[in-house]
């Protein structure tokens, strides 16, 4: 072994590295994040003369498990369309075998990012556009498992988009009728429920019935779970009660106790924003009040000031 | 000799290198196993402790040459990988430590360095290694750290290149292999790297044979690589973490 060993190992590291995609429709520019189950790159496609997104395989995980789990991810993304949900534009194997599949390149900051940067009325208004995405893939028979503020990306113009569909679940094939939560779902050994490499998952914003990886007990009530810890992270420790009944409703451990869809959970959020009662909370009075107050402040001291003026035009014609 | 087979482990490796860990090896009850755990052993870390001998502790080449024996068949020998502590730190940190121990032990007994110990001696490349060591001794532990890392690495590479080379030689990739002689390693000792479509003339294959073939080249190099790199880690654990540093994507 010489100097050459080096120079060796080297190359065939950096080899091993960067994608290299067959053809030359696609040049890869820069690495733009990673997750546990693929990196995603910034790269050139040259027949439609724009960049776009390329997710792989991590180089240093066993492809097998990972290339069926990309592909599947592909798949769902080519199935929801929705502007919510990052388009898909192409799929295809490296010249090392590693699947990889081509996307909408978004660029903006992640919702965590976002988030920081901003007040949480605005922050809680994103959420409700994380909300809708969701929905429209509930109804097309898809379960995220995996929401969290890294896997939501903000555009430029604010658009949300959500990403990261690994470990979507298929409750049902397309035209198989909805879904009733809590009846168990269409085909509940999935391939991917035994992937090796990774619990499926993040802590935190993991439903207890699927951190007991039963993958057959998890519906769309599980990201439900999730998003109520999307919403707890973004509200603050200083959340208002109404809010935090909001989060332990979402969170609620039996999941016949939580939000029945995302759209009453969501409904709750609008409500909040709007200043209207929320229906996971019972507020007191004084609360009720106040609330009221910050609602009609402008007619209350409308009113008010007109009440004080007749009065004090009273007491002055009365002298 | 292939061109850049290791010079420096004469028998060849007990290959196939699959499944299992360093420590599972050299604790296995057959007798093969155990061998074929040596055997990587030596291949891998040779090279990083008889440089470590050389910059930190200043040896002269031949004490040096003697000690990296000894020590190889030492760890095989006695009971030191038992006491190897995945929670402490990584298997190539905790050697580097064993090794620093029986060094200065050696010298606080004022003892010589004994010569030859009755070790096997395994036919080592300390010329080559030698040459490469141009610059003389080395200061601070973490320069130490990454030049031993680094000469691991260089020698990780180095046999699982053996190793894929040994499974295209099935009569059935000799192809496969010549391009990728070509085009992937090619270019590490100065070459131009071809186009895919020069390849293909070169070579007389349809363009999608080029694709094709390269394909499982690579596929089964980064096989053989990961095979390897198991092979010389003390427990899975540990292997995941080097095949990220290695080839994740912000890998050093
Ligand atoms: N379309 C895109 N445009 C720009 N950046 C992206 C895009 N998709 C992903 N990214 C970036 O790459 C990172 C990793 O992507 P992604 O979360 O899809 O990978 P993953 O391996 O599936 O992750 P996880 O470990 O969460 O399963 C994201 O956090 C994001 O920063
Ligand atoms: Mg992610």
């Amino acid at each position: 072994m010489s100097a050459r060993s080096h120079a060796v190992a080297a190359h065939l590291r950096e080899v091993l590295r960067v994608p290299e995609v067959p053809g030359d429709r696609y040049q890869i520019r820069e690495r733009v994040g990673e997750g546990g189950m693929g990196v995603v790159y910034r790269a050139f496609d040259r027949l439609l003369g724009r960049e776009v997104a390329l997710k792989v395989v991590r180089p240093d995980v066993d492809p097998e498990a990972f290339t069926h789990r990309l592909r599947r991810e592909a798949e769902i993304l080519a199935r929801l369309e929705h502007p919510g949900i990052v388009p898909v534009h192409d799929a295809g194997v490296l010249a090392d075998g590693r699947a990889f599949y081509v996307m909408k390149l978004v660029r903006g900051g992640r919702l965590d990012e976002v988030a920081a940067g901003q007040g949480r009325a605005a922050t809680l208004r994103l959420l409700l556009r994380v909300c809708d995405a969701v929905a429209s893939a509930h109804a097309q028979g898809i379960v995220h498992r995996d929401l969290k503020p890294a896997n939501v990306m903000i555009g430029p113009f604010g658009e949300v988009l959500v990403l990261d569909w690994g470990i979507a679940r298929i409750l049902r094939e397309p035209g198989e009728g909805p879904a009733v939560p809590g009846t168990p779902p269409a085909n509940p050994a999935q391939p991917d429920d035994t992937a090796p490499g990774a619990a499926l998952g993040t802590p935190g914003f993991m439903a207890p019935e699927q951190g007991r990886g039963d993958g057959s007990q998890v519906d769309t009530r599980a990201d439900i779970f999730a998003l109520g810890e999307v919403l707890r992270t973004l509200a603050g420790p200083d959340a208002p009660p109404a809010l935090r009944a909001i989060v332990a409703r979402a969170k609620a451990g039996d999941p016949a106790a939580r939000y029945p869809t995302v759209e009453a959970f969501a409904a709750d959020v609008a409500a909040f924003l709007d200043g209207l009662p929320v229906a996971a909370y019972r507020e007191p009075v004084s609360e009720r009040l106040a609330r009221l107050y910050g609602r009609y402040q402008t007619p209350i001291l409308l009113v008010v000031a007109y009440l004080v003026m007749r009065l004090l035009f009273l007491a002055l014609r009365g002298l | 000799m292939q061109p850049d087979a290791p010079p420096y482990v004469t028998s060849p490796v007990g290959f196939p290198l699959t499944g299992q860990t360093l420590l599972q090896r050299l604790a296995a009850a057959d007798a093969g196993e155990r061998a074929r755990g040596h055997e990587v052993l030596a291949r891998l870390y040779w090279r990083p402790v008889y440089t470590h001998l050389r910059l930190k502790w200043r040896l002269a080449p031949p004490d040096a040459e003697d000690l990296t024996q000894e020590f190889l068949a030492g760890l095989c020998a006695d009971d030191t990988l038992r006491t190897f502590d995945p929670a402490r730190g990584r298997f190539r940190t905790f050697l580097r430590g064993c090794l620093d121990h029986q060094v200065a032990n050696a010298r606080r007994a004022g003892q010589r360095l004994k010569r030859g110990g009755g070790a096997t001696h395994l036919s080592l490349d300390f010329a080559g290694a030698e040459r490469d060591l141009a610059g003389g001794a080395v200061d601070g532990e973490a320069v130490l750290e990454a030049r031993f890392r680094a000469e691991w690495v260089a020698a990780l590479f180095a046999t699982a290149l053996e190793e894929f080379r040994h499974r295209a030689a099935d009569g059935r990739h000799a192809v496969h292999l010549a391009l990728f002689e070509r085009y992937d390693l090619g270019p590490a000792s100065g070459a131009e790297r071809p186009t895919y479509a020069e390849l293909a003339r070169e070579f007389a294959l349809p363009a999608t044979q080029v694709t094709n073939f390269l394909a499982w080249a690579r596929r089964e190099f980064r096989r053989a690589l990961l095979d390897t790199l198991r092979a010389g880690c003390a427990s899975e654990e540990e292997f995941r973490a080097e095949a990220r540093e290695l080839l994740g994507t912000d890998a050093p």
